[in-house]
């Protein structure tokens, strides 16, 4: 028997995670909760059989002694709301809003820090997509004084949450290439692209190289990483291979005499969305990746 | 020019230290925006915008490091003026609420919140904290040949919900004809509460006569810049507008003489080249392509041994917006890599 879990929110996010979930070995998929009984992603839930309700998470405090874990695909608000009251039930919740309120996890580079944190927090999706990478220069390289994310998504896949709190992005994802990629110093920039037919999640990865790095001990490390995060995530690759230009450039974190620049394209494996929410899909994959993970660290034979 | 008693006919918004900053690649010092600001505040220009040239908090790998904190700037510029208006720019997913916050202790009082033409819903938290710190905020939105006149006042209104004292349509890639810009001027006046404003660019040799026109259909702001030093192949020139106008007898405010000298005393000398319309720049208007990609182009050709007229072209069909300079390196490598492809398999090249 695997972790007895809930996904609260039936949106996208919830409703695609919920897809991958019945895949799962070591996750078992108890319920999916919503508000309304009309949305499509209780809809979907019915249709494939999975139990679902619409009281919002009072339902899961009021079931909390057959849940091992929640995943929260809600809003920030609705996470700061109730994640004190997962964590006194017993509930370890994977939040995948910004709230921020556990530890920060990225899926590829610190996944076994804090499995017995009671509320562990993804991030953003364009974290988990470049965060990796600049890890992966980091353990190359002597330092990386700066970096800096250039997320390009298409409009369609932005949902509200996103737009009302674009700065939540860019911010949260700046913490996360400084605390968890080992940068010096950050910047994340996002943009939202309209075009028709919707274009895939790009995000690009700029870090300075300090004098004297094995060039070619980073390119490696970059390919190596793409390995890694395709591992859980199928649709990330390279779109281009890594290129090291010259500069010098005079980042925030000191004059350099290189960058790498690291573009990268995510495909989403269209579960439920559409497959140029990439952006949607690494988040999703992401919180299967932890919450096995999880499930493994706690002894489930999956 | 400045007729005692009588109101000028448009606000006159210059950006030579903001949108100009592009053509300098963003190295503006001290001295420089001392000596504009001072000259264009003695010509009686309204508002002087002053930022990185992608707005606050653009210095970066992807738009090219400020040679000098945008902030150090702007204080400058705040100190130096003594009746013009301090503007700054901002694109929300590049600079920071917080970024408002910190000019407003400098002195700014217009805050222009730069956004694409069709994602005006992501500006709603900083338009609301501009007008908190009680500043005007003006929305802008970019790339504006991008969408329809019906689509451009669907997107304004919602920035007039929000709390914007004046919407902006800005032709960014110099793309648009006077005709375009009648129709998109026209709607928004006819549908809008709050003044409208053009900032057009000149890759196609039509940004003074835009502005002209834009006016007649009642925008009641105007932008240029500086000898249109700026983004592609340059603003629409500020001296020249402003003698425009006076033959046409519209009432500026402003004194195009004074402006005149600015540009050739101040402005010129610090160009590293003069703002011609040159292959690449037509291009851009051409094509649509976002002015700020000229010269981020031109490296990458130079570095990948590609023609800078491929690389336009193609951002131009993939419909990049403001903000995607990164796709420019991803189009320059794939150009490269194709041009190696064929030179294998073209059997031309085995007989020569």
């Amino acid at each position: 028997m695997g972790l007895r879990c809930v996904i609260v929110g039936s949106g996208n996010i919830g409703t695609d995670l919920m897809i991958k979930m019945l895949r799962s070995e070591s996750l078992d998929l108890l319920a999916l909760v919503g508000i309304d009984p009309a949305s499509d992603g209780l809809a979907r839930a019915r249709s494939l059989g999975v139990e679902v309700s619409h009281e919002g998470p009072d339902w899961i405090l009021d079931n909390a002694k057959k849940i091992d874990m929640v995943f929260d695909a809600t809003s920030a608000y609705v996470h700061m709301r109730y994640f004190k009251k997962y964590a006194e039930t017993g509930i370890t919740a994977i939040d995948l809003t910004p709230a921020a309120r556990g530890p920060k996890v990225i899926a590829a580079v610190n996944l076994s820090e804090h499995l017995d944190a009671p509320n562990i927090n993804l991030v953003t999706c364009g974290g988990q997509a470049t965060t990796p990478m600049v890890h992966a220069v980091r353990r190359a390289a002597s330092a990386v004084p700066y970096a800096e994310m250039v997320s390009t998504v298409a409009s369609k896949s932005a949902g509200p949450g996103t737009r009302q709190n674009i700065d939540e992005f860019t911010k949260t994802t700046s913490t996360a290439l400084r605390e968890i990629g080992g940068a010096d110093t950050s910047k994340a920039i996002i943009i939202l692209n309209p075009a028709d037919p919707p274009i895939m999640m790009r995000n690009t990865v700029f870090a300075g190289l300090p004098k004297g790095t094995d060039h070619d001990a980073v390119l490696e490390s970059i390919w190596a990483m793409e390995r890694e995060v395709a591992a859980y995530v199928p649709g990330y690759r390279l779109k281009n291979p890594p290129v090291i230009e010259e500069g010098p450039y005079p980042t925030p974190g000191g004059v350099v005499p290189h960058r790498v620049v690291i573009l990268l394209e995510v495909e989403g494996a269209g579960d439920y969305l559409p497959a140029y929410a990439g952006n949607l899909d690494i988040m999703t994959a992401a919180a299967m990746r932890v919450g096995e993970a999880v499930a493994e660290y706690r002894g489930v034979k999956s | 020019m400045t007729v005692p008693g009588v109101s000028p006919d448009y606000r006159l918004i210059d950006s030579t230290l903001r949108d100009g900053s592009h053509a300098i690649s963003h190295q503006y010092y001290a001295e420089d925006v001392i000596k504009i600001v001072a000259g264009l505040d003695a010509a009686g220009v309204q508002v002087i915008e002053i930022a990185h040239g992608d707005g606050l908090g653009g210095s970066s790998f992807n738009y090219g490091f400020s040679a000098i904190d945008e902030k150090e700037l702007i204080a400058k510029a705040c100190q130096t003026t003594t009746q013009a208006e301090i503007a700054c720019l901002m694109i929300p997913g590049i600079g920071l609420a917080d970024d408002l916050r910190e000019v407003r202790e400098l002195g700014v009082s217009v805050a222009r919140i730069a956004v694409h033409c069709t994602e005006a819903d992501i500006t709603e938290q900083h338009i609301k904290v501009a007008k908190d710190l009680g500043m005007e905020a003006i929305g802008f939105l970019m790339m504006a040949h991008m969408n329809s006149p019906e689509g451009l006042v669907e997107q304004a209104t919602l920035l007039q919900s929000y709390g914007a004292d004046t919407i902006y349509i800005a032709d960014s890639a110099g793309a648009m004809t006077t005709d375009d810009v009648r129709r998109r001027v026209n709607a928004l006046v006819k549908a809008l509460d709050v003044p409208v404003g053009v900032h057009a660019h000149n890759n196609l040799a039509m940004a003074v006569s835009n502005s002209i026109a834009a006016y007649e259909e009642g925008a009641k702001n105007l932008d240029g810049t500086s000898a249109g030093l700026g983004a592609g192949a340059g603003n629409c020139p500020t001296e020249i507008l402003a003698a425009v106008s006076d033959k046409y007898g519209i009432s500026t405010g402003v004194n195009p003489l004074i402006l005149m000298d600015v540009a050739e005393e101040i402005v010129r000398p610090l160009m590293p080249r003069q703002q011609v319309i040159d292959r690449a720049g037509l291009l851009l208007g051409y094509a649509g392509v976002y002015g700020s990609f000229l010269l981020h182009a031109q490296r990458a050709a130079e570095r990948y041994a590609v023609p800078v007229a491929d690389i336009i072209l193609e951002l131009g069909r993939r419909q990049v917006v403001g903000g995607q300079e990164d796709m420019i390196i991803d189009v320059a490598l794939e150009l490269a890599r194709q041009h190696a492809q064929s030179e294998l398999t073209d059997p031309d090249m085995e007989t020569r």
